[in-house]
């Protein structure tokens, strides 16, 4: 039994289809990994599973956590649940903390509203929370605003505000995008470490296939807000089969072989996601090297190809 | 923050200025505790001349000392609940038009708009002249030609920061509207308020002076404007009996002003807080 379960979800802005009927589910310790590049619909997914898709945008679909429908919730009762039982982690860290408020003030903040702590009882709670997330000295810390930390360290605090109430489902866009190499790996092992104490399941929005291979154990690759592929990762990285996996697989730089420039061009996938505006049959059938003529007609169907592998192609074997 | 303020010499200066004003206000019915209306020597004794009136003495023989103390009571009870009513008007209705947007926002603007093409003075003359002439009726007429100013500022703050990435993830843990309003994006917009807040009770005072030089004032109070205003018709003979409270009302006006530029450069991280 899953413990999210999202059916047929569609994202539609008036010029543009953003997510196309994406199905996928989620289970209870589980990291999901959502892989495509940008604008292929990962952040708008994660948006419209936290109810916050920005206007004018309309979501339909279903998404099934707990025994209801989270789209068809109210708003005052989508709320209660924002935060306690399913929290987000945003790309930028920079940004995502108020500037004028202390780390603690703003973890304590959540524990108030969910957990109805008093003021005392939900600073404590927030010291406690800085050093479960690895922060040196957090009782000094906790007094701390957001200007005096270091990218790794805000991320870490918005870590600790997302988990303050230990949610069932934490979404995490593209948490390392704007971090150091090497903050990234302790950032995601940190996560990864929550998920496994907490028996959280982690959904993992990402571009970087490196992250998928080491923490992931499911792969949705998504273009142009369509599930092309899914898969377990290290099948995936094995043996791609969707031509837009192959692509994607193909311009990741490796360490071994022709890595630098002057060894040998990196891959890349001719063509942009605009060229799926207004495609009839398979989105990226514009860029496709195994194009055939039926491609530009008939949207491919989901065929099941092995073991809890779907693959969003005809020509794929 | 204070430490910035502090060392802004001009500031201080101000500040000094303001708390001086402040005690005179405070400390009035311990040092003139009679009436101030109150006829208690010869007319027309020019400052110096009897040591009783270290300011000397009106046309009807009343202590321009104990007038220019009590005047600065009015002066700044007026001027800060005048404030009080224009913050709490502006600050709510620009944060809920700013925030919310829409529908909110055009009827927020429309009401702005409904006050901002009535010259602000010509409309307190208005309503005091409705209403009776009292001290309260004189601050909550300021207090509702001063709202505009704050409203508009407000909504500016609230429009650029409710797309701010922190917004979007206090949304995502579950915070209401109101508490996103007041908890999050308040704080951040509060520094150019505060300064603006200051100009603000300068403003009041000049409005309630204006009033009251014109005779629109409380009657039964005295003010700096209504001592400027009975002064004027003797203006050739005794000029001090306008200058003197002339005089106390750029000091408070000017003092309002360095705080506030302080305020402004203490508060403002883009001119450079070191």
């Amino acid at each position: 039994m899953a413990l999210l379960d999202v059916h047929d979800l569609t994202v539609a802005f008036p010029s543009v289809t953003a997510v196309a009927g994406l199905s996928f589910s989620v289970h209870e310790s589980e990291t999901l990994a959502l892989v495509g590049e940008s604008g292929s619909g990962k952040s708008l997914t994660a948006l419209a599973l936290m109810g916050l898709v920005p206007r004018p945008g309309r979501v339909s679909g279903a998404v099934h956590f707990g025994g209801q429908d989270l789209l068809a919730l109210p708003e005052a009762r989508m709320r209660q649940l924002r935060g306690r039982d399913i929290a987000m982690i945003f790309q930028e860290p920079m940004t995502s903390l108020n500037p004028v408020l202390t780390i603690g003030r703003q973890i304590a903040e959540t524990l108030r509203l969910h957990e109805g702590l008093s003021a005392r009882a939900a600073r404590l709670r927030a010291i406690e929370l800085l050093d479960l997330v690895r922060i040196a000295d957090p009782g000094r810390q906790v007094d701390s605003h957001a200007h005096r930390l270091s990218g790794g360290m805000r991320q870490r605090v918005m870590i600790a505000m997302a988990i303050a109430c230990n949610p069932r489902v934490l979404i995490a866009d593209e948490p390392t995008t704007a971090l150091d190499v090497t903050i990234q790996a302790q950032v995601l092992d940190l996560l990864d470490r929550l998920r496994r104490d907490l028996g959280m399941a982690l959904i993992l929005i990402t571009h970087d296939l490196g992250v998928v291979g080491q923490w992931a154990d499911r792969v949705v690759v998504m273009y142009a807000g369509r599930k092309v592929e899914e898969a377990d990762p290290i099948g995936l990285l094995r043996r791609p089969l969707h031509p837009y996996s192959r692509g994607l697989l193909g311009a990741s730089p490796r360490l071994q072989a022709r890595a630098h420039y002057r060894l040998g061009r990196l891959a890349e996938i001719p063509g942009s996601m605009a060229s799926a505006l207004g495609q009839a049959g398979c989105p990226f059938a514009p860029r496709c090297d195994v194009r055939q003529d039926k491609c530009d007609s008939v949207a491919p169907a989901l065929r099941e190809m092995g073991e809890a592998r779907l693959v969003a192609c005809p020509v794929a074997a | 923050m204070s430490a910035a303020f502090l060392r802004n010499k001009a500031a201080v200066l101000g500040l000094g200025l303001l708390a001086a004003i402040v005690a005179m206000a405070i400390l009035a019915p311990v040092l003139y505790p009679d009436d101030p209306l109150d006829m208690v020597g010869t007319p027309f004794l020019w400052p110096g001349q009897d040591p009783s009136f270290p300011l000397g003495t009106d046309s009807l023989g009343r202590d321009v000392a104990a007038g220019i103390a009590h005047g600065a009571r009015v002066s700044l009870l007026i001027g800060l609940w005048a404030t009080v009513l224009g913050l709490a008007l502006g600050v709510s209705i620009g944060a809920i038009g700013g925030y919310f947007g829409g529908w909110l926002d055009d009827v927020a603007l429309r009401a702005v708009e409904l006050f901002q093409t009535v010259p602000p003075f010509l409309l307190v003359i208005v309503l005091v002249a409705i209403w009776e002439p009292s001290i309260r009726n004189i601050t909550l007429a300021i207090g509702l030609v001063s709202w505009p100013p704050v409203m508009r500022l407000t909504r500016a703050e609230f429009r650029s920061f409710r797309e701010k990435d922190f917004v979007t993830a206090a949304r995502g843990l579950g915070f209401g509207h109101g508490r996103i309003i007041l908890r999050e994006i308040l704080p951040n917009a509060l520094p150019p308020i505060v300064v603006t807040s200051s100009v603000m009770v300068a403003t009041a005072i000049l409005m309630e002076s204006a009033l009251s030089f014109l005779g629109l004032g409380d009657a039964n109070r005295v003010s700096w404007g209504s001592m400027i205003g009975n002064g004027r018709e003797v203006l050739r003979a005794a000029w001090f009996l306008t200058a003197v409270p002339g005089a106390m009302i750029v000091v408070a006006v000017l003092a309002l002003n360095l705080v506030s530029d302080g305020l402004n450069e203490a508060l403002n991280p883009r001119l450079g807080r070191s």
